[in-house]
């Protein structure tokens, strides 16, 4: 048994709910008991669907368990076909029907219906939504991918499958839009994009494709070497988040497409590269940045927050378990330990701990940054009603990186607020306790009447105080700049300690600061 | 002392027949009852010992509530637990002690059994009296079951208050009756209520639940209770199995129906009608004011239900007799017919009731009537917008405060304002 407040992920069968209702002409029959619709509201709420999700429930109670579930099972599933005519089927159980142990597979079967029907097992107690998502995929795959009699003709233009896209997936629907526009500019047809939108006769046709794009791992990895095996497809491997990471995406692409890679990334455009060296976010150098997702976009976002923004990686972590040896050896190389976790109150520890001055996660991450008073964006699902946008915003390629470097920046003090801030500090309306102005609203007309020693709230409670501050020295810290003040203090608390201080006084802190500017 | 309330038999619904369906049902088990039990309950913390689709239901239900470090939580069930049951009741003792160190503020725990924790029989009532046993007097350890396959929605306050009424002190008072306001209520109509109930002169009154664990209600053969919401039943059995007597009447929804309810509460501690109508007369006017302008937009509308929360029938009442809306469909999860007798004498003859669902042919004939507002669940209100139905979405209607004479405007607000707004932007 596990304690648990909150969970990052749904059951497996949502997921599978994710790849039905991300495709057309698939019906889903769910073995599960009455309540378990409430995941169809995720579907019509926050990613406001305008159509009900695929599935139909088999709502046994407890006066059916007797015996007759079976029955309600057979009935739902035959009514299920008779009403929405679907090209192929999935069956499969919920939590609680995994216990009952009857056999969706096996009953539907007995059905003899005459379309595909493809038992899902989705062990609801060991595994969670993505790898549920990941595996319905595969066996649609499976099933519905044809093999051709005989080899594709050679020459002609070549031709991809966009492989991941689910329903319910962060910026699905606009990365798909981004990155079919940048295939088609280089030259590339796309064969079929799937689940989202494909149909399984699509799915019958993956095999007309000379490679496919992985734009999700989470989703598309196993049904994706699948095909690499049995159809000899193979798949790209780059994530094409952030300018570099897109470049070398084109790159990839163009040499599997038998393109020129060169000539391809040529087209390249971001305005966010331009943005990053303007001298207004010269103040994002070294901002400390904790990152946590889905490894996908975690690994992503903390390649771009270090080699294109600027930013110091101080912790970077997941909750998809099933890919965290890739974030161990991404963390690696920031320095810093990864955390592999969907507990989040580890998480809230950790970043307590680490004391960042941005946040970069989930609509959980977003929650704990709030209540820690720290600038947050979301880079990663689960999220909430407002990151489906109506307007465009994708996170991949060339637009996503624009979108990522406005919706990351923005939280944060923008550098000419930040200076000005410095200068007038202790301005009325003008001081540091100030949200940002594009955020807070107006700021509130506080009495500058600063408490006096008082730890700053950037540096988080978790760092220990070796020597205690003499009065004038806290005073002496104090006009420092805030933004850089957390780090004056860390850095001269770890000087006075490693020279055995046991009283900071105004000497310390610059002799601490002479030690630390070689 | 009923005469209050003028029925006559055989009118209304009384008599008329129910189509009864089972089917694939579009709602909520009774574990999302936690969502506002937890609130009313300030000391209380709801421990659901289930699976992750529990722990991922109640997150989305509760949405960004569960972030202010709740009163609720889940213990997910993992393989090992399946394997053998003893070990599934040591690892709850672990999880509990791991729980109540983390908040010692809690008086009171509830473990709720979900389906999964009922498919394998793990036995939680026993759970329960162990943990009570090593854990009072400062906290005490009762359990319920808000599983899907025997609870719906509201019904998990139900189950949830009946557990709670065998721990209800034993009333010393032998001799004048005490009324018991039975329903969880909004704190700020149960505010209104007591003022009401004083300025009518009533002085022996509780509320059940009560806002503390620690001040719960007593109870005795004189308590008479008056039930604030139509989905008790389990409760209300319970409390008549501790000696306790149910005062019939419609619920408070409405000004109708609140003055009604009153009158009912009023008679029950032998007050008379004339002392009760001084009192509530000034809000009940309000009342009838507030909802005057809503009647003209109302008037003459048709509405369906979807059933949900069993407050179906009580408010199709309100909105018929009260606004003047016509009911297509009315369907309710489930339809207890003692409790709601006087809402079914008020109901308009010929009204079709529906109890239980089978979503696709209900939605068939939801299409078929062409309701003017269909009310039901955010899983088909998107949907049945996108088709180009006007809809209400229930679950605001459980968790917004909507009885008492000063929501009577409100409550009808709820439903003016989808056709306000389709009004606004097709104009």
């Amino acid at each position: 048994m596990q304690l648990t407040l909150w969970t990052y992920e749904g059951p497996p069968h949502v997921g599978a709910m994710r790849i039905a209702t991300a495709m057309r002409e698939v019906h889903y029959v769910l073995h599960a008991p009455q309540g378990d619709t409430y995941a169809d509201l995720l579907f019509t709420m926050i990613e406001r669907q305008a159509k009900r999700p695929p599935v139909t429930y088999t709502t046994f109670q407890a006066r059916d368990l007797g015996g007759d579930t079976a029955d309600l099972f057979k009935n739902a599933t035959r009514e299920a076909f008779e009403r929405f005519r679907p090209q192929a089927m999935l069956v499969g159980a919920s939590c609680t029907a995994e216990l009952i142990q009857d056999d969706p597979g096996g009953l539907a079967q007995a059905l003899a219906l005459p379309i595909p029907v493809i038992p899902l097992e989705l062990p609801a107690y060991q595994r969670k939504e993505n790898w549920g998502a990941a595996e319905t995929f595969y066996q649609l795959v499976r099933t519905l991918a044809v093999k051709p009699t005989q080899p594709r003709e050679k020459g002609g233009q070549p031709r991809c499958n966009i492989l991941g896209p689910t329903s319910l997936g962060f910026r699905h629907r606009d990365d798909v839009r981004e990155i079919r526009q940048l295939l088609e500019q280089i030259g590339l047809a796309v064969n079929v994009v799937a689940p989202l939108g494909a149909s399984p006769q699509d799915l019958a046709r993956l095999a007309d494709a000379d490679f496919n794009v992985v734009l999700y791992p989470e989703t598309a990895h196993q049904a994706a070497s699948w095909l690499t095996r049995n159809l000899g497809q193979p798949a790209t491997k780059t994530i094409p988040i952030g300018v570099a990471a897109t470049r070398a995406f084109v790159r990839e692409v163009a040499q599997l497409a038998g393109l020129d890679p060169d000539a391809a990334a040529t087209e390249a455009q971001a305005r966010s590269a331009w943005y990053a060296k303007s001298v207004d976010s010269n103040y994002l150098t070294g901002k400390r940045v904790f990152v946590f997702g889905d490894a996908t976009h975690a690994i992503a976002a903390a390649r771009v927050a270090a080699r294109e923004l600027g930013f110091k990686v101080v912790g970077l972590g997941s909750y998809s378990r099933e890919f965290a040896r890739d974030v161990r050896e991404a963390a690696a190389q920031y320095g810093v330990e990864a955390l592999i976790s969907d507990d989040y109150l580890e998480v809230e520890a950790a970043i307590t701990a680490a004391g960042p001055e941005l946040v970069l996660g989930t609509q959980m991450e977003r929650h704990i940054a709030k209540r820690l008073g720290l600038p947050c964006a979301v880079i990663s699902a689960p999220v909430h009603v407002q990151d489906f946008p109506a307007r465009y915003s994708p996170q991949m390629g060339f637009e996503g990186a624009n979108v990522l470097f406005d919706s990351w920046v923005h939280p944060l003090m923008m550098g000419l607020e930040e200076h000005l801030i410095g200068m007038f500090r202790g301005d009325f309306e003008f001081h540091e306790d100030a949200a940002p102005s594009h955020l807070g609203g107006a700021a509130k007309p506080v009495p500058i009447a600063l408490p006096a020693p008082e730890p700053d709230k950037q540096e988080g409670p978790a760092a220990a105080i070796p020597a205690a501050w003499a009065p004038d020295a806290e005073k002496e810290l104090r006009k420092i700049p805030f933004f850089v003040r957390g780090k004056a203090r860390r850095n001269t608390e770890a000087y006075a300690l490693s020279k055995a201080v046991p009283v900071i006084t105004i000497e310390t802190l610059y002799d601490a600061k002479a030690h630390f500017s070689r | 002392m009923s005469a209050v309330i003028p029925i006559h038999a055989g009118s209304g619904c009384s008599d008329a027949p129910v189509l009864k369906e089972r089917g694939q049902r579009e709602v909520f088990c009774g574990l999302t009852g936690i969502i506002w039990l937890h609130r009313k309950m300030q000391d209380a913390f709801f421990l659901v010992v289930g699976s992750r689709t529990c722990a991922h239901l109640i997150q989305s239900a509760a949405g960004v509530m569960i972030f202010a470090e709740p009163r609720f939580a889940t213990a997910i069930l993992d393989e090992r637990d399946l394997a053998g049951l003893a070990d599934a009741q040591d690892e709850l003792d672990r999880v509990v002690k791991r729980l109540l160190e983390r908040r010692p503020d809690i008086r009171l725990l509830f473990l709720v059994g979900s389906c999964p924790s009922e498919v394998i029989k793990l036995d939680l009532s026993r759970a329960a009296s162990r943990l009570s046993q090593q854990f009072m007097p400062q906290v005490r350890v009762l359990n319920y079951s808000g599983s899907g396959i025997e609870t719906t929605f509201t019904q998990g306050e139900d189950a949830c208050l009946a557990a709670l009424v065998p721990v209800l002190p034993v009333s010393m008072q032998q001799q004048a009756p005490e009324l018991l306001i039975v329903g969880a209520l909004a704190d700020v109509v149960e505010d209104q209520f007591s003022r009401l109930f004083n300025a009518m002169g009533l002085k022996q009154f509780a509320f059940f639940p009560s806002r503390s664990s620690t001040a719960l209600p007593a109870i005795g053969p004189q308590t008479r209770f008056l039930l604030a919401q139509p989905f008790l039943g389990d409760t209300a059995k319970a409390l008549e199995a501790r000696g306790a007597r149910r005062v019939a009447s419609p619920f408070p929804l409405g000004a109708e129906g609140t003055t009604a309810w009153m009158q009912a509460a009023g008679a029950a501690v032998g007050l008379s009608a004339a002392t009760v109508d001084q009192a509530i007369t000034p809000a009940r006017q309000r009342a009838e004011l507030a909802l005057a302008a809503h009647r003209e937009q109302l008037q003459g509308k048709s509405i369906f239900f979807f059933p949900d929360s069993q407050l179906e029938l009580p408010l199709a009442r309100f909105l018929s007799r009260e606004l003047g809306m016509t009911l297509t469909e009315v369907g309710t999860p489930y339809l207890h017919r003692q409790h709601l007798a006087e809402e079914l004498a008020w109901l308009p003859a010929g009204t079709l009731l529906s109890e239980g669902q089978d979503v696709e042919k209900q939605l068939d004939r939801c299409r078929a009537a062409r309701p003017d507002v269909v009310v039901c669940g955010l899983g088909l209100a998107n949907p049945l917008e996108a088709e180009g139905f006007t809809t209400k979405w229930s679950i605001e209607l459980v968790f917004t405060p909507i009885q008492g004479f000063e929501q009577a405007g409100d409550l009808a607000g709820l439903f003016t304002r989808p056709l306000t707004r389709r009004q606004l932007l097709a104009a």
